[in-house]
């Protein structure tokens, strides 16, 4: 069924959610991630799911964890001010491993800030915006073909692990319309159910996840976002059960990592210049990349969890290493990590909806 | 014809025609509330000045101007995000002639709060250099009906002293006209679109004002552009009253509702000849009252229009208007009675 399509990125974003099982999706308008909704809005009910616009954020992300428990594949998409609106739910959904996709079509912050111009300042939040110890799967496209692809990989993501990923998508991707090839989905995870004695909330082996029930399937399911122990009993007191929940969290995304995170490379994959980058920052380098050649281009596409040891593998050697960024630099902290800083050259520009153009990081190459 | 010249207004040599409102400290009195028309273009400047990005047509600021006609004196709007949010603060200029603050979607009656009980406690410690400063604060429906109600019924339970303006254009129209809480039935938008076999919208609206009757608030009306002398007196009360109030002004759209630019007051003026958006007030004291064209349609009925007078001119009713939709219509009509008999009945003037 491939279809070659001119779209959007927010527009593949919906394509590809549809394509891979995506049945339920609620919203709330903001720019610029509304279009996803305007599509959904006709799409969704063609194929059978559930369109709903929410009275706000608080209400989009909590009806998409109701709608996962119930068990249907759930979306929800927004930016910044929305994204931080939602963090309340995100923690939820990542306390009680509710699969779900959030869509974050970044734009100029803080507050409100610039509506309609891009940006790539919600890096740290999307990793870190909740209270408590949490993880959870962060994912960037670079062009809507990716959108696409990289939507059905986020859900298959989601349902694997039982955490919420968070689609990051630069603005410019959002708005940007391009050839995209819906080819459909190459394989697609279907969500575990338990059988009778399984628990819901643990497993013997940390690194699998354990089966989710569906709510009204005859299982007997407790959910909640207080510490609880494997069948999904309440303690708010015992070290033990939180210890051994929060541990377990974790370690279902870090232990999987090697299957997790994935991260390409472009130009010269020997070269000592190295840049490092994600989201829309990555075309203008792999272009200064072929212009100026003996340039290696990292690129993340998974962003949290990120693997430092590849990271640092792929970085010795290195001599002079890049960071270009759409905000006043975050992923330079990553990079930071396994790098001395005083060798990494940043280039950081937000705000009117400029792009870092190519000439700038020849410039900084060249330098 | 003769040329068309801009009114003549007479403006004192050497004064600019538009300029801030300042009042300097220790300024007591009130601004008058004017009502002739002549006096007021030659006395009156208003809060929201010209220069600002709201579309064509758009009834807004004319929403806005009218009501801060009616300010009494120094007047600190907040403005929750919205259209008129982000038309009237076109970088590098400002619209607004009085201090404004701008919070995020959901909070301007936080905002609001805060900003009242920090009056009241100045005033209350003798540092208010004024008798009094009045906090009015704009919303749109998307920031009222949904995703602000909450900060608003919080600020009315606590008896701020504020007045909430809300411009209803019935849709996110700042987004790109996707369904609200005061989106009325069968009207298509982005995210309720018409097609086969969903025609439009398929929920009622929220009975905002109504709502905030119920939170016993000192004052709630309802007003359109239309009957503007009817809204400058609600605004009026509405700031002099102790404690919160609340006027639900009907705001036509020309892009969300798609009619011409030429026809926002026409259609507001429809919506409430057809008794779709009918105009009343309410206190403790009086109970609902009607005002205005309401009043007159309660008086004689057969002044009251059916709907199609309403939806005839707007496109995003133009389903309404198919043959095969002709009990949609009817449906309508069946909606729009039954708000207006339960109203009639609950209206302490309207003829029993």
């Amino acid at each position: 069924m491939t279809e070659r399509l001119f779209l959007s990125g927010n527009e593949a974003i919906v394509y590809g959610a549809i394509d891979a099982g995506c049945r339920f999706y609620a919203g709330y308008p903001i720019t610029p991630s509304s279009e996803i909704m305007h599509l959904m809005a006709k799409e969704l009910p063609r194929v059978g799911g559930v369109f709903i616009q929410a009275e706000d954020e608080l209400a989009a992300i909590n009806m998409i964890i109701g709608a996962s428990w119930a068990g249907l594949k759930s979306m929800t998409a927004t930016s910044g001010p929305g994204f931080s609106l939602m963090q309340e739910g995100i923690g939820y959904a990542v306390m009680t491993e509710t699969p779900l996709v959030i869509v974050d079509v970044m734009r100029a912050g803080p507050a409100t800030g610039q509506a309609t111009k891009s940006a790539q300042g919600d890096l740290m939040q999307a990793r870190w915006g909740r209270h408590g110890d949490q993880y959870l799967v962060v994912i960037a496209p670079m062009t809507p073909q990716e959108a696409y692809d990289l939507i059905i990989e986020a859900f298959n993501i989601a349902e694997a692990y039982r955490v919420p990923v968070v689609f990051l998508m630069d603005e410019f991707i959002g708005h940007g319309r391009e050839i995209v090839v819906r080819r459909g989905a190459d394989k697609l995870v279907v969500r575990r159910k338990p059988s009778d004695h399984e628990p819901p909330f643990g497993s013997k082996d940390p690194r699998i996840p354990p089966p989710m029930p569906r709510l009204g399937e005859g299982h007997y399911v407790l959910v909640t976002g207080s510490t609880h122990n494997e069948w999904g009993y309440r303690d708010v007191h015992g070290f033990e059960t939180h210890y051994k929940l929060v541990t377990r969290l974790k370690e279902k995304i870090w232990d999987n990592i090697d299957k997790i995170f994935k991260y390409k490379v472009y130009g010269d994959p020997d070269a000592r210049r190295i840049i490092v980058c994600f989201g829309s920052t990555c075309r203008p380098a792999i272009d200064a990349a072929e212009r100026v050649g003996g340039t290696k281009v990292l690129r993340l596409i998974t962003l949290w969890p990120l693997n430092y040891d590849k990271l640092a593998e792929e970085l010795s050697g290195a001599g002079k290493v890049v960071v270009p960024e759409l905000n006043l630099g975050q992923l330079v902290y990553d990079v930071a990590q396994v790098y001395p800083r005083s060798k990494i050259r940043v280039i950081n520009k937000v705000g009117g909806g400029i792009p870092i153009y190519p000439s700038e990081i020849i410039k900084v190459l060249e330098a | 014809m003769p040329k068309q010249t801009l009114p003549q207004v007479p403006i004192k040599k050497g004064e600019p025609a538009y300029k801030l409102w300042i009042f300097e400290p220790g300024w007591k009195g009130e601004l008058p509330l004017i009502l002739n028309p002549r006096q007021l273009a030659e006395q009156k400047r208003p809060a929201l000045l010209p220069g600002h990005r709201l579309c064509a047509g758009c009834a807004a600021p004319i929403i806005v101007k009218l009501a801060s006609f009616a300010f009494r004196g120094p007047t600190i709007v907040v403005n929750a995000t919205g259209c008129l949010e982000v038309a009237t603060t076109i970088f590098p200029y400002t619209s607004w002639a009085v201090p404004w603050i701008h919070n995020a979607f959901e909070n301007a009656a936080s905002t609001g709060s805060g900003v009242e009980a920090a009056i009241k406690a100045l005033k209350k410690t003798g540092r208010l250099p004024y008798e009094h400063v009045d906090v009015v604060i704009f919303g749109g429906d998307g920031g009222t009906f949904d995703i602000g109600f909450q900060a608003l019924s919080g600020a009315a339970e606590r008896g701020h002293d504020f007045l909430y303006i809300l411009y209803d254009n019935e849709a996110y129209m700042n987004t790109g006209i996707q369904r609200s809480g005061g989106t009325p039935p069968f009207a298509w938008t982005t995210t309720s679109p018409v097609g086969k076999v969903i025609p439009g919208k398929q929920q009622a609206k929220k009975p905002i004002a109504d709502i905030m009757v119920a939170h016993r608030i000192p004052y709630v009306a309802t007003a359109t552009p239309a009957h503007w002398l009817d809204l400058m007196k609600k605004v009026r009360k509405g700031i002099e009253v102790e404690g919160p109030a609340f006027i639900h002004a009907l705001s036509p759209c020309d892009r969300g509702w798609r009619h011409g630019t030429e026809l926002a007051i026409e259609i507001a003026r429809r919506a409430v000849d057809t008794c779709y958006f009918p105009l009343w007030e309410w206190t403790p004291e009086t109970g609902y009252m009607l005002t205005d064209r309401s009043l007159a349609i309660a008086r004689n009925p057969s002044l009251k229009q059916p709907i199609e007078k309403f939806v005839e001119v707007q496109g995003r009713f133009k389903h309404l208007l198919k043959p095969e939709n002709r009990e949609l219509l009817k449906k309508f009509q069946e909606y729009v009675d039954l708000v207006w008999e339960d109203l009639l009945k609950r209206a302490a003037n309207a003829p029993k």
